[in-house]
Parts: C-alpha cells; structure tokens; sequence
C-alpha cells in the first residue's frame, strides 16, 4: 500500500467488523429469540444471549408446526422449497443448456428467431404477468402441485445466454477435431461440450438453488394447501402482525431453518457462487 | 454469435430448443399477451362477459391518485434503498480493499445476506421493530421516539427501506469489491507520486474509475426494488398502513387479487412491461459500451 | 496411403467472396506437399476443403479413387493437426488420442497398442496420464501429432502446426515432422506462410496468393526459377531485389543504365520494352569496376552473422546484396556488381509473369 501509518490501518478493520455486526445482528436476534419461549418474547423481556428452549422449539418447530396459523410442521414446507429450488435449478440448466446448443452449434432456419424469443423473456418478470399465468396454471390444474410450483420458472434467457456465452469461448478446432475423430453431435455433446460446462453448471446451479428456495410470490399464489407450503410463505403465515400472540419463537426458529440451506450454500460453495453471480449479470 | 463449424440436422436443433421454447411460449408469451388484451377489456363482475373499452383502463388508471401515490412510493422507495445500499457497499469494500489477505474474509462474512429470501429478511426486521416486543422499537421508545410502523407510514416505510437495504448491501459490496480489486495498483502508486491525499486519490482516480460498477448497480438495484423486494413488503407491512409502502407491484397484485379488478391490474402490469423493457435496455446500453472498450 | 487430387476446386463465401478461385492439383501418394502463401490467400480454405470441414462450392476432391465431395470429415480417413492443436482439455493424453479410435468402435487392445507406440515414437510416453494443460507448447504439439498418427490415416493435414512455438522449438519440430513423414510414409498437405518451413518440408511446394495457385514444383523448381514476381518476391529471404529495367535486345537488358546479359528470355519481346528484373541478393558477386558491372550505393549493412547484408539503391530501386561476412570490407561506399546470366529473371510489368523461353 502507498500509506504506512501502521495505526491507520486499525481503522478500516475496525469499519469492516462494525459493519459485519450490523449485518449480522438481525439474524443473530432471530436465533436468540428462537431459544425463548413465547412469554419472554411477547413481554420483551428477551436478553441478548440464547434461552434454554433451543433444542425443544426446533423439535416442535420441525416436527409439529405452530398452533394456531399453520399447522403443518416445518420439515414439511422444507421439503416442498428443497423440491421447487431442486426442480428449479436442475430443470433451468436441463433446458438453457440444450436450447444454447442448439442455437450456437447448429445452423438452421429461424435460428435467431428462437434466439430473440428466448432472449425477450428476460423482460417479463413473472411480477408483471402475475394473474394471466395464474390462470394458466390453474387452467391446466397445476395448483398445488410441484410441477405449477417449478415449469413456470425453469423458462428464463438467463441460463440460455450463460451457456452461449460460454459456447463461444470453446474454440471452433475442437469441433473440427471431433468431427474428425468420428463424433457428431450427439457425442461432441456428451464427450466434450458437457465435461467442459461442469463449472458453468455448478455456477448456475447456485443461483438458481437461491432463487428457487427464496420465490415468494409464486408459491404464495398457487399453493392454496398447506401441505404444498414453501418455507418461506409459511413463515409470513405464522406472523400475525396486529397478533400479540404470534408464535415468536417458532417463526424465528423456522426463519433459522428457511436461511440455513441457501445461506450454506453460498458460503460452502462461495467461488462458484461468485462466478455464477458475476457472469448471470453480464 | 455463432460457430464457423457447425452440425447440420433438419430436426434436432429444434427438438433441443422445444422444452424451453414451449415453456417460453406458455408460460410467458401467452400471459404477457393476455396481460395486454385484458389491458383493453373490461369484464363484468361475474367475469361472464368482456366488453372492448380501449384505452379506458389507462384513463382512469392515471385518473387515480392512489396510482400515482404508488409511483411516488416506488420512487422514494427505490432511491432510498438504492442510494443507501450503495454508498455502506461502496464504503465498506473501500475499506476492504485496503485489507489485502483479509479481503477474503470480509467477503465471506458479508456476501451470504444475498442468499436470505427477502420474505424472510423482512421479517427478521420486522421482529427487530415490531412495537411492542422488538428489541430495537423498545429501544427507541426509551429514547423517546413513539415508533410504531403499524400505525405510521414513514416508519413503515423506513423499516421496508432499512430491510430491503440490508439484503442488498452483499450484492453491492461484492461488485464494488471486484471493481476495486480490477483498478491497477500502478494508477493509485502513480497519484500517490503526483502528491494526491487518500481522500481526493478516491475521488479523483478511484471513484471516476469504478463509475462503469456503479451504473451498472444502479440500474440493478433499481430492478431489483422493483420486483424483488415484494416478499419483503408483504411479510413486513402488506402495503399498509393505509397503502404507504404499497409500490407498483405490490399493487398490481393487491388490485388483481383483492380488488378483482382484472382490467385495471392488467394495465398496471403492461406499464410495468414497459418500464422493464427500459430498464433492460439501458443496461444493455451500457454492455454493449463495456464490450466496445 | 492415397494420393490427394483436386479438379477446379472453389470456395465462395456468403457475400459472394471467393476465397479459392479454381484450383486443380496433383498429390502424388505418399508425397509432402506444402500450400504456402499470405494470409488470406485461400490456402487453409483449401486445406479445410480437404478435411470437409468447409464445402465445396464447385470442383472435385478427390482422396484415393474416392470423390470426396460429399462425405462426412471423419469417413475421409485423414487426420488433422491444428495450430491451436485442438486437444480435449479434460481428457488426458492417452484419452486425447484413443478418442477417435474409440469413436470407430477400434478393439480396446488394438487402441493401447496403437496409443502406446505414437507415444514411443513421438517422445511423450511420460505424460500419458496428464492434462494438456499441464504440458509445454511442444508437448502439447507432439500429442497433437500423435492423435494424427494412431489413427493411420491416408493422409495427413497440417494446419500450421508450429506457428505458436517459439523459433527455437519450431526448427527442431520441422526436422521431427519431415522424419515421422519419411518414415510413415503418409501423404501430407501442409499450410504455413512460413517460407523457409514450407522451403525444407516440402516435396512440392505450392505457392498461393488472392485464390489462385501462383506456381506449383520442387522447392529448388520454384526457388531457381520462380514464374512471377509474387513468388520471385515471396520465395527466399531476404527477397529477390526487383527493378525497373528495358530490354536492349536478344538476351540482353539494361538496369539504370548498366547492360545484363539473360540466360532466359522470351524471344519475342521488343526491344525497348520496359520490364522489371530481378536478381537475388546472394546471386550478384563484388568486381573490379568496368566492363558490364552495375553500381550500388550502399546505405547501410546488417550483421547475420554467417553473412552480411548490404543495403543500396540502383537507379532509385531498393537493391540487398548478401554476401559471407569479410568478403566486402565494410567500409566500402560504393560496389561494382556483376552477375550470372542464369540468374537474371524478367517479369512483365502489369502481369507480373516470368519472361522466359516458354518452354524451359
């Protein structure tokens, strides 16, 4: 560095930890307050270091449920939001992969056409088509079922436009070479373009895990039976706002559980989740 | 766009492409499309009979002045997160940056808020500040401050703001990061000769620098507060009290659902389209300025 | 083995460019042959053709008896070493080269036999097992080749196989390939725009330019007696020196006023005709003045070496000398130059064809 005062260094460092507690403090409250039983919270006597009830509000948070609002037991909605963000991701890279192949290997007509339809829906968030496609859905008797929860947003350009980009870094003599050693494009597939894509996969798996665990207003509308609950809706259903006897401690112990899977994702698998970030935005 | 060497199949290209084109169709075009016939039409109450209007439900949609109360909230609303979110990005990845080996490390402890689903970042926040129990509001009534953003809409909306900025700060942080780490070491060693002090070294060299990272965050973020903070809205204050926070979005969904007017939520979302393909497009404005560098 | 033979072959892009121009060429089986050219002058659209990697817009290609036209690159029995080399970069060695033989469903045994002997023959046995990206540049070009050679092909193409090798490794790759092509005894087509590797490679040598074949022989053919100016100029380095020049009658021209006599010479040119002549730099020897010897300037001399180089000016033309170094004191000003009959060349002005006898 240019400077060299030695105490100017403590500074920045200690920026960064304020700012790293700051971050940290709301979810370390949720997880405070998932220790407490539902008294202590509701008089706000609540302290600052976790209660004695850790281990019994998760077991009835897991595996019974609230008793008022929701009664389905969050292993439950777990599991729905594991199946839709699964779904969601493997489904995507399935699809974006076959479709960018098809457009970056393959000469035929209306090529740019596909290209273009695919490329337009990155302009029509599902937020802006919200009750037509509802209506399709429900049309086509998807309420309720994993498949309403998952088709409709396994179609994005995203995935397609990461894969072509990645595509056309692949140099053109690795074709050539294949075709000379006998592989179509069936095996070019499967032997080359796959084994070298496994990165991309990963990277666009993470987000797209993210952003399957983490909808909201889709499931919120086309899940009408609690036994189809993602995490994450189920959570807004056990809060009550006007409610003072909102089950304070299961919502935080269920807000733990719903962070836990996507938050250990990004930090286990950080590079990657970090390529994946960076190249979805391009 | 495409390869020299390429296979040629009168069908296979088109088998790969139809998973997605169908879904594409299906689930986007179809609906899109519907969205914009709806946009025209007015049906009756018992949906039995649709009648051609026109323009009619953009006229009295922009005759509304809860329409344009919901513009201004989008518009506080955005700003605010944005700007916020922004400069504590920008501040702390200045400040990370200097850390050399430790940059790393501060990546990792502040980049995972970007995995918490926005539903559930608002009601982490929204348990913080809830009036009667929450730890901060408690706090803040100590000093005085009657806080309740059940009752008050500014601080309804300062809480939304206060959450959606907390998820958005990781994003921020890590492209602020990247671009800093991208600036060569030799242009900062160089002003540093030329006599520049840390702070004008920042404004001078660094900032002007990074401005391609910022553009493209702004647009980001403000797509971002458009359509992604609805979870947050919805756990934290439902658009209330008395529509304070509710934002376009959040009110295409309330008009359609609640309200059951299809017509009018139908040409809400068909502005919202155009307000996206603007968006989109600037940012492609702006890659399409990266590439040419 | 098989010989490559091509009928009036053209390549026309989409927008109507036309990247090869109608070429017919001879090669005879188990031959050498190099296309060698500038960039752009069609010679690896040529060779790609042959591959199938590109199609043919008119003409015929044929390997062996067989028209090759329509038949998909990997039933052509070739193999191809690209500049870039082309290798898988996550399989490792042995699988880079098994991969086309596995492809033909070639029994497993068959496959390590053959995988194992190109890595002894090639050097690269202890790198079986590593990833290309784990390998020099020359390690990676040895692998390419060896995917070539397990596949025991009619023919072998090369597509610049040495331009990303620094010079070093490229002269000692030139020698290895000239040897594995004695000894396999494949016929080999071979693109560069190096002059000097297509010079040692070649049995035949075929010089290209905007599409067209300049002139087709033995390296010392077109070396001694090239047919145009492009190839005069593009054959040898440093180049041969062209000027302005007039023909003064049978076999003779004047340069800047200095008479040359001419071996060859088209008979019928009139005198008085301007032309241009050119004479190779190592091809004009230092004399004592007078007689029929033509002066340069010189300007300034370069140091091979081996040689040296004098540079000058004839009547107002550039002109290069070479000369074994200690030959031609280096102080010297002014040179009085002669030079052989036979080595004079004349060229047309416009067309840029060789005036000789037209049937040498």
């Amino acid at each position: 560095m240019v400077e060299r005062r030695r105490l100017g260094n403590i500074v920045p460092h200690l920026v960064l930890w304020i700012g790293i507690a700051i971050v940290a403090f709301p979810v370390y409250l949720a997880f405070v307050a998932s220790t407490y039983d539902a008294t202590t919270i509701a008089n706000g006597q609540m302290g600052l270091a976790p209660g004695p009830l850790f281990l019994e509000n998760y077991y009835r948070a897991i595996f019974v449920g609230t008793s008022r609002s929701t009664r389905e037991p969050v292993g439950t909605m777990m599991l729905n939001s594991f199946v839709m963000a699964m779904g969601i991701a493997v489904g995507k890279i399935a699809i974006s992969i076959l479709s960018a192949y098809a457009i970056v290997y393959f000469k035929f007509p209306f090529r740019m056409t596909a290209f273009w339809i695919i490329f337009i829906t990155l302009m029509l968030p599902v937020e802006v088509r919200i009750y037509p496609t509802y209506k399709i859905v429900a049309d086509l008797g998807l309420l309720d079922t994993y498949a309403g929860l998952i088709v409709p947003l396994i179609a994005s350009a995203t995935g397609t436009l990461l894969f072509r980009q990645f595509f056309m870094t692949i140099p053109d003599e690795l074709v050539e070479a294949s075709k000379i050693d006998g592989a179509g494009f069936f095996r070019f597939f499967k032997d080359t373009v796959l084994p070298l894509s496994i990165t991309t996969m990963a990277a666009l798996f993470v987000i797209q895990f993210i952003y399957g665990w983490n909808q909201y207003l889709w499931p919120l509308l086309i899940t009408t039976k609690d036994s189809m609950q993602t995490i994450v809706i189920g959570i807004k259903k056990m809060i009550v706002t006007q409610d003072a006897l909102t089950e304070w401690q299961l919502a935080m112990a269920t807000a733990v559980l719903a962070m836990l899977p996507p938050v250990a994702v990004v930090i286990l698998m950080q590079r990657l989740f970090v390529k994946g970030l960076v190249e979805t935005e391009k | 766009m495409q390869k020299r060497a390429v296979f040629g199949s009168r069908i296979v290209p088109y088998a790969l492409l139809a998973p997605q084109l169908a879904i594409t169709l299906v689930f986007f075009y179809w609906p899109a499309s519907q969205a914009v016939w709806q946009s025209f039409h007015l049906e009756d109450a018992f949906g039995l009979s649709t009648e051609f209007v026109g323009f009619e439900n953009y006229v009295h949609l922009f005759s509304q002045p809860e329409y344009y109360r919901a513009m201004w909230t989008t518009l506080v609303f955005s700003t605010a997160v944005t700007v916020l979110s922004l400069s504590v990005a920008l501040y702390l990845a200045v400040m990370a940056d200097k850390q050399l080996r430790a940059a790393a490390t501060y990546k990792t402890l502040l980049m995972w808020p970007y995995a918490v689903a926005p539903a559930v970042a608002g009601v982490l926040w929204l348990f913080m500040f809830q009036p009667s129990l929450g730890l901060v509001a408690r706090g803040l009534r100590l000093w005085g401050l009657d806080w309740n953003p059940l009752l008050n809409g500014t601080h309804a909306m300062t809480l939304v703001v206060l959450a959606a900025t907390w998820k958005q700060i990781s994003y921020n942080f890590l492209f602020f990061l990247a671009g800093l780490q991208a600036i060569p070491k030799s242009l900062i060693e160089a002003s540093a000769i030329d006599g520049a002090g840390p702070t004008r070294r920042f404004w001078t060299i660094i900032f002007p620098l990074l401005s391609p990272t910022t553009f493209f965050l702004i647009v980001v973020n403000v797509v971002y507060v458009f359509f992604d903070t609805f979870g947050i809205i919805d756990a934290v204050t439902g658009g209330g009290p008395a529509k304070a926070t509710e934002t376009l979005v959040y009110k295409v969904y309330s008009d359609g659902r609640l309200g059951g007017d299809l017509g009018g939520s139908a040409a809400q979302s068909v502005i919202l389209m155009f307000i996206v393909i603007a968006l989109t497009a600037i940012q492609f404005r702006y890659i399409e300025r990266k590439v040419t560098y | 083995m098989a010989s490559v033979t091509l009928e009036s072959v053209r390549k026309v892009y989409a927008g109507n460019v036309e990247a090869v121009k109608g070429v017919s060429l001879d090669i005879a089986d188990g031959s050498f042959c190099v296309l060698v050219g500038p960039s752009g002058c069609g010679k690896s659209t040529l060779l790609r053709m042959i591959a199938g990697l590109e199609t043919i817009t008119a003409g015929k290609i044929r390997i062996g008896d067989r028209i090759v036209n329509d038949i998909e690159p990997a039933e052509r029995d070739i193999a191809m070493v690209f500049q870039n080399y082309a290798l898988y970069p996550h399989m490792n060695v042995y699988d880079n080269m098994a991969y086309g033989l596995r492809n033909r469903g070639t029994p497993k045994p068959e496959i390590d036999k053959r995988v194992r002997e190109a890595a002894r023959i090639l050097a690269i046995e202890p790198f079986l097992d590593r990833k290309p990206r784990q390998l020099s540049g020359g390690q990676r070009q040895r692998v390419a080749m060896g995917r070539a050679i397990v596949r025991k092909p009619q023919v072998f193409l090369f597509d610049e196989p040495l331009s990303n090798l620094d010079a070093k490794l490229r002269v000692q790759m030139r020698v290895e390939i000239k040897r594995l092509q004695r000894a396999l005894g494949v016929t080999s087509v071979y693109v560069t725009h190096d002059q000097v590797e297509a010079m040692t490679l070649s049995d035949k040598l075929v010089v290209m330019n905007h599409g067209v074949i300049e002139q087709i022989g033995t390296p010392s053919d077109v070396y001694r007696r090239p047919q145009t100016r492009f190839v005069a100029t593009f054959i040898g380095s440093p180049p041969m020196n062209i000027m302005e020049g007039i023909v003064e009658g049978p076999n003779l021209v004047s340069v800047g006023g200095s008479l040359l006599p001419v071996a060859d010479m088209r008979a019928d040119l009139k005198a008085d005709t301007r032309i241009h002549v050119g004479i190779r730099p190592e091809d004009v020897r230092v004399v004592e003045d007078g007689g029929t010897a033509f002066r340069i300037d010189v300007d300034f001399i370069e140091e091979l070496g081996a040689t040296q180089l004098f540079h000058g000016k004839i009547a107002g033309d550039e002109f290069v000398l070479q000369a074994p170094t200690g030959l031609i004191a280096a102080s010297a000003r002014q040179l009085a130059l002669t030079v052989d009959a036979t080595n004079v060349h004349l060229f047309d002005r416009e067309t840029g064809q060789r005036l000789g006898q037209v049937d040498p």
